[in-house]
This record gives C-alpha cells, structure tokens and sequence, in this order.
C-alpha cells in the first residue's frame, strides 16, 4: 500500500510538474509553428523571468502570483522588442541566421545574469511555499497544484487567442503561407514579433508559477531548454495539443525515472527520449509533415 | 597565389613560430597555446560547419571524447601519450561517424541537427559525471611525469609549437581539402542538397566523411587539452563552453575559409582576456561571464554585419584601398 501511495505521488507530483513544462514549451511551439525557427534563446529568457520574479519579490515585496500581472506584459514586450529589432533585421531573413542570433541572444542573456547575480543559487520565501492539500492518501503542494491549474488555463487561453481573435486568424495565416498573408494585408514582421513577444509572456507566467518552489541560479535555463525542446519534439513541432500532452509525458517519465532510478539518470532519460524521436519520429505524436 | 597554394599557410605558420622567440612571458605562452587548441577545436567544426552548412552545437562531444581518451588510456590502460592521441583522434572519428549516420541517415538538417548534437553532447556530459570509469564527478588527474616521452613539456615553448604543428597540419588539410572533389561536393552540398544529389553528388557520404573527419581534429584538441592541463571533469571536457567557442571561431574568422577558424580563435580569445581585466580593473574583481557576453554580441554582430566575418571585412577594406570593391 506504502509502495503505491509513493508510486501515486511521484505520477501527481509528475503530471504537475509536467503542466509547467508543457507552459514552457507552448511558447516554443508557438515560434516554430509560425516562424518555422527554433528560438535558441528560450531557457536564457526563461531565467530571465525567473530573476524578474526574484527582483519583484526581494525589491519590492511583490508576491510571484501578483507579478505576474506585471511580467507578462512586460516580457511580451520585450520579446516583441527583440525579435522585430534585433533577431529580424540581424537574420537577413535565413533559417541558419536566426538559430545564431538566438544563440547569441541566450549567451548573452545567461553570461549577463551570472555577471549580475554571480552563480549562486537563489530562492524566494512566501508563506504557502510548503502548504499541502490532502487528497485521499496523497498530499499535493499547493504553488504545484497552482500551477498545474494556471497552465491549463494559460493554454486556453492561448488556444482560444489564436482561434477566436483577428490578430489569432493572422498569426495562423502566417504560418500557413506568410507570402499569401502579407498580399493580404497582414504585416508579416509584426505577426512575427507578436508570437515571438506571445512566447516571452508565456515563459513570465511560467516563471511566476515556478518561483514559489523552485531554485533560480543563472544557468537553471539550460535544464529547462532541452526538457522544452524534448516537449516540443514529442508533441510536434508547431501543436499546442501536443505540448500539452508531451509536457505531461515528461514530466511522469522524469518523476518516476527518477524514483526508480535516481535522479542523474532521470536526466539521461529524458535526453534519449529526444534523441530516439528526433531519429526515428521528427514528426512527433501529433506533428502533421516535417 | 595559385602556383604556390601552400606559401601563405607556410609563412603564418613560420611566423607563429616564431613569435616565442620574442616573447618569453608565460602568460603569453599559455595564451598562444590555448588559442592553438581552440583553433583546432575550430578547424574541426569548420570543416562540417563552414565547409558542409551543418551547424554543430555540440562539437563539445568530440572534444570531450578525446580529451577523456587521452586521460584515460595513460592512467587506466598505461598507454603512451604519444600512441593514445592517434587512438583518441580515431575514437573521435569514430563518435563522429556514428552521430552522423544516425542523424544524417534520419535526414536531420539546420536546426534539427543543432539540437540533436548538443543533446548528444549533453548524454556524454551526464553519463562522464555518473560513471565511476570516467571519474565520475571528481574528474581525472593524469600524473606528472615531464618529459618529451611522456608529452609534458618543461619548455612551454614545446607544448606550444606541439599544437602549432597539429594547426599546421589541418590548416593544409583544410586547403588540400578545399580544393578537391570531395571539398567541391561538400560545398555543394552545403549550397543545395537537392540540387547537388541531382548531380549525381551522394550527399549522405559526403556529410558522413566531413563530421568523422571533423570528429578526428575537434578531438586532437581535446587531446592537447589533457596533456595542457592534466586534469579533466566532464564539464570542461563535455561542457557547452567548448561547443560554443568552437562555433563562434569560425563564424567570426570566416565561415567556410583556411584560416578563419585560427583568425577568430586568436581574436576570440585576445578580446575576451582585454574584456575579463578591463572589467577587474574596474570593479576590482573579477566578474564571471563578462568575456561570453561580449563573445555573444560579436557572434549576433558578425550574423547582421560581417557574415564573412573578420577576414571578408579585412578582404573588403583591402579591395576598397586598391579601389577595386570586390
């Protein structure tokens, strides 16, 4: 009985830490399903987020899940900032370019927050930061369950933006045929740079629903990125359905491997995984063609 | 120029050469010593990157697995240094063959191939940090035992002109290499696949025989790495920052070009120690990643201003001075 309610716990504990990954991961989607790019620089910018929530918390008092209303517009705005006056015009318009820039971008990014913050590890107090529900035989973590929930709903959210609203009906035409939506009409850059600015804000919300259990050091981005990019892949590249879906596989797979197996190898788990399905299916769980 | 193809890789490397003569400071030493293994690590990646269009974000797993090699046949297997590089260089080779067949055969290119290099890099760093064989996390030591035999040098001198001639010898390669049929469908290749396997060009042993070669030399720097340092953990020999400065050596040097990897390692590595004592002068310390913030804006720099990095720029102020724009 004791082997099961561990075994339930590490799924719970796995599917909600999985809910983050798979909000980390829309936004990735989003910028390959519309741009066709992979944005190199998501994990720095997550971590960026992740130190404005820390800011926000030790300078001025603010509780993570108030900053959020706060950093979310905030990091739309720079990431709409970045992508139409830096990533666009530095690319000269090819694929290989952009991976470079955003390459870039994340060293910078990275190297400035341990210039800033050096490498130490940090992390913020706030009252509910321990407090636990009883489920049945399980307790779950309150800013986990949190999460869990505020993800779902960032993602409907997004869901419905993209497929009730103008600006949604223009980024999808974008990213079906961006010649055919700039004859009719739609300004391609600024529907790049609005996706682009889409996926900082996702990240802002991730960050403001991991501080309150997480760690943040200058380089926590990295472990984040490839997880993302593992997401991503599974799922498809470009389907919000299957960030969802591959964010929660993940996220099980790494809570139980790393019971089973202990945590460094947990790691590799998830690494394979993203090797074998990018060897033998690019096309992911619920990608259409490559 | 064409007569004597070899005559311009014959007088840098002689006047590189040369330059200990002049300069006996340590500190330049170790510098120009260093630069050499970057430059090789380089070479590796430009030969697939610059030559082939297959950008590598993880040529740390070549690297690392020569360097590790290297360490490893002396203090497991009591190998001579001298015949565990060739071993190591081939164990390169080797990783870089498998890699490439199972990525090139799954037709992975551009961003894909980027990221499936750097998770590869990133199995090798955990499984080198978890493995007892390797040392785990407490790294390898390679004992001290100065003597040529041993290739340990008292002379920092020898240790440089060692990786000197290793430069020396990839710098013909690569030109050797540039100029032949197997570097003309390589190009090829890198300009427009379809088109080049339309020609009869077989792409998937074109790419094959450029990342097994380009495994082979980013190794022998790894190698040189150990018999430098004579101390390894997986994050030195498998970390990103090898993976990065290899990328960015030839981006900034030249893409595609004999000595833009040796140009970028040098302007790389000279503009990252003026940026690490400027900032320590100024704040009165040192500060960690100031030097990679400066590498990270040159490499978006180059991207938007110079795509044919320093030597396109220095080539374009050259052609402007004999008023003949290129």
């Amino acid at each position: 009985m004791l082997k099961l309610d561990i075994f339930l716990s590490a799924l719970a504990n796995g599917l909600m830490t999985g809910a983050v990954y798979a909000l980390i991961s829309l936004g990735l989607t989003l910028v390959y399903g519309v741009l066709h790019i992979i944005n190199f620089a998501h994990g720095a910018t997550l971590t960026a987020a992740m130190f404005a929530v820390l800011i926000a918390h030790t300078v001025f008092g603010l509780d993570p899940y108030l900053a959020v209303f706060f950093l979310t517009p905030l990091f739309f705005a720079l990431g709409y900032g970045v992508q139409r006056f830096v990533i666009n015009p530095a690319s000269h318009g090819s694929d290989s370019n952009i991976l470079l820039v955003t390459l870039g971008l994340s060293i910078i990014i990275e190297n400035a927050l341990l210039a800033g913050f050096r490498s130490d590890t940090r992390s913020i107090d706030v009252p509910y930061g321990f407090s636990v529900v009883e489920v049945g035989n399980l307790f779950l973590s309150v800013p986990k369950l949190v999460a869990f929930v505020a993800s779902f709903v960032v993602a409907l959210l997004l869901w419905l933006l993209l497929a009730r609203t103008d600006t949604g009906k223009a980024i999808r035409a974008v990213a079906k045929e961006k010649t055919g939506a700039a004859l009719s009409g739609i300004n391609v850059d600024h529907i790049y740079a609005v996706t682009f600015g889409l996926g900082a804000a996702c990240l802002a919300i991730a960050a403001c629903l991991l501080m309150p259990t997480f760690l943040v050091n200058p380089r926590i981005g990295n472990a984040f990125v490839l997880v993302a990019f593992t997401i991503v892949v599974l799922g498809g590249m470009g389907s919000i359905a299957g960030a969802l879906v591959g964010g929660l596989i993940i996220g099980v797979v790494e809570s139980l491997s790393g019971l089973y197996f202990g945590e460094s190898l947990g790691q590799i788990g998830i690494f394979l995984i993203f090797i074998l399905v990018l060897l033998f299916r690019p096309t992911g769980l619920f990608g259409a063609k490559a | 120029m064409s007569r004597q193809p070899y005559l311009p890789i014959a007088l840098v490397v002689a006047g590189l050469a040369l330059l200990p003569l002049g300069l006996t400071s340590n500190t330049v030493l170790n510098f120009l010593a260093f630069a050499m293994i970057i430059t090789l690590a380089a070479q590796g990646w430009n030969i697939l990157g610059g030559y082939g269009g297959q950008f590598s974000f993880g040529h740390a797993v070549f690297f690392g697995t020569g360097a590790y090699a290297m360490a490893l046949l002396q203090v497991r297997f009591g190998i001579n240094p001298w015949l565990a590089l060739p071993l190591a260089m081939a164990l390169g080779a080797g990783v870089g063959f498998a890699i490439g067949y199972l990525s090139f055969r799954a037709r992975l290119r551009g961003s894909y191939f980027a990221l499936v290099t750097l998770a590869f890099a990133e199995v090798f760093r955990i499984s080198a940090n978890a493995w007892g064989f390797t040392g785990g996390a407490a790294g390898v030591l390679v004992p001290l035992r100065i003597g040529a035999e041993h290739m340990q040098f008292a002379d920092k001198r020898l240790a440089y002109w060692l990786a000197l001639a290793f430069v020396a010898a990839t710098l013909a390669l690569t030109l050797a290499l540039s100029r032949s049929r197997f570097g003309a469908h390589l190009v090829a290749v890198r300009e427009n696949e379809e088109a080049a396997r339309a020609l009869g060009v077989d792409a998937l042993a074109v790419k094959l025989k450029a990342i097994t070669l380009s495994g082979a030399i980013t190794a022998s720097a790894g190698c040189l790495y150990t018999q430098k340092f004579l101390y390894l953990d997986a994050n030195l020999a498998y970390g990103p920052w090898i993976s990065v400065e290899a990328l960015l050596a030839p981006i900034i040097g030249g893409l595609g070009t004999v000595f833009g990897p040796l140009v970028g390692a040098v302007v790389l590595l000279g503009l990252g120690e003026v940026t690490k004592t400027t900032f320590a002068n100024l704040t009165g310390g040192a500060i960690p990643g100031v030097d990679l913030v400066v590498f990270g804006v040159l490499l978006i720099l180059c991207v938007a201003y110079a795509p044919r990095g320093v030597l396109g720029l220095a080539e374009g102020w050259l052609g402007r001075l004999k008023g003949t724009r290129p």
